[in-house]
């Protein structure tokens, strides 16, 4: 049973230590795939 | 005469439809080019339909109207050969966006896989796993609770220490939380939508992918953790073709000797390595998208060996959109763990209410010596003498 409780514990650790290194890693999706280059401002 | 004439003459007018249906150049001929009858009602059937006189029509500047004539919105070129060649990615487009999708501006690709989404991969799903608990229940009418033949010694065993427990149901409540996301994700929209309505399952959806993406991770480490805590033991063995043969004990009436996993455990033992692993990477490529694209090459590897004909087959599509390939990787994540969990069933049942003592293994990690001897007898012999050969040593 604490084998299982501790497993629950760690899924949850994982689950949001993921998220939060993914987040911090970097780039976004966004900002790999934009690019500000080449936008017509005026005519 | 007049009698033979008729009947001619109504021949005749019957054999002028077939005629005209006839050969599909000389059809699309008449429509200038454009699709035929026969082309919209293959399609219709689902049929593979040879498009090239669309796909193929892209425009060609050589082609195009001479300036000096009345010109269109796209001066001397045509509108519809941009749109085929928008539809067919062959347009040569210039965005301001980077990434290897930005270019698709129309795949056609996406209504099969959406089709096939939301029909064959929906009814798959609902046989399969509705189909396996359904003989999981039957099983349990017609052989009832595997019981503990012999007599309980009210000794027990060390059958699994608490690394592996843990590693296990790491494992487990991943995979539960993993399938139960998943499928809200697979069928909602055709039946958690008409039952709960947008907004509820707007909120669930939403939920359910955060959840899904993340609680992947543990899923991934618990697989690394159980295929090297356990992998010695699942190499199969001249035991398992025994045991096998027996099916496990069902047939005969005897418990075949097993070493620490019998034949049975290490099937799942490596259905969950093999089908596991394989849901990760599709998941990774889904996780990521466009950025780990592996259907393409493995389809132009596997054309290259001719393994579609092998099964009366045509070559496999390549070269793939990027979206194709974000397509191919969802059904193939959704398939193969509709599988995995269908195995999955069938061991949660053996594990828990289909065999007395079994739960005991992964809940105190302790087993009833009788039930080890009868399920494990290579293994309990193994650990009673080295039980006993270290009390005598003390």
């Amino acid at each position: 049973m604490k084998a299982f409780l501790v497993s629950l514990v760690v899924l949850v650790v994982i689950t949001i230590g993921a998220n939060q290194i993914l987040m911090r890693l970097g780039p976004s999706s966004a900002e790999a795939t934009v690019s500000v280059d080449n936008v017509r401002l005026s005519d | 005469m007049l009698r033979l004439m008729t009947l001619l003459a109504l021949l005749l007018t019957l054999a002028m439809p077939a005629a005209a249906q006839e050969g599909t150049d000389t059809s699309r001929a008449e429509t200038g080019g454009a699709q035929t009858l026969e082309d919209i009602l293959r399609r219709q059937e689902q049929q593979a339909i040879d498009d090239s006189f669309r796909s193929d029509l892209t425009g060609d500047p050589e082609q195009a109207a001479p300036i000096t004539d009345q010109l269109g919105t796209r001066g001397g070129a045509s509108d519809p050969d941009l749109w085929r060649a928008f539809r067919y990615s062959t347009a040569d487009i210039t965005t301001q966006e980077r990434g290897p999708a930005t270019k698709t501006l129309i795949q056609d690709g996406g209504m099969w896989w959406l089709m096939f989404r939301e029909g064959p991969l929906l009814k798959m799903a609902a046989y399969l796993l509705g189909g396996t608990l359904l003989a999981l229940a039957l099983f349990y009418l017609i052989r009832g609770r595997i019981r503990i033949d012999g007599e309980k010694t009210g000794r027990t065993i060390t059958r699994f220490k608490a690394f592996e427990r843990f590693a296990h149901w790491l494992l487990a409540s991943s995979f539960l939380i993993l399938g139960l996301t998943g499928l809200i994700s697979l069928i909602g929209r055709k039946v958690l939508i008409p039952v709960f309505g947008h907004d509820t399952f707007s909120f669930l959806a939403t939920g359910s992918k955060w959840v899904h993406n993340n609680v992947s991770w543990a899923f991934i480490v618990a697989l690394v953790i159980i295929f090297v805590v356990w992998v010695v033991h699942n190499i199969p063995d001249r035991t398992d073709l025994h045991w096998l043969s027996k099916a496990g004990g069902l047939l005969g009436g005897s418990h075949p000797p097993a070493k620490k996993f019998n034949a049975g455990q290490k099937l799942i033992f490596w259905a969950v390595i093999v089908l596991g692993g394989s849901i990760s990477l599709s998941g990774i490529s889904l996780l990521f998208p466009f950025e780990f694209n592996m259907f393409g090459h493995t389809f132009s590897t596997l054309n290259s060996w001719g393994v579609p004909s092998w099964i009366g087959m045509s070559d496999l599509p390549y070269p793939l959109q990027p979206h194709e390939e974000m397509q191919y990787a969802q059904l193939w994540h959704a398939i193969v763990s509709l599988v995995l969990t269908a195995i999955i069933f069938a061991h949660i049942y053996l594990g828990s209410v289909g065999m007395e003592g079994a739960f005991d293994a992964m809940g105190k990690g302790e087993v009833e010596e009788q039930w080890a001897r009868e399920h494990h007898s290579i293994w309990a012999d193994e650990v009673l003498k080295s039980k006993a050969s270290k009390t005598e040593a003390q």
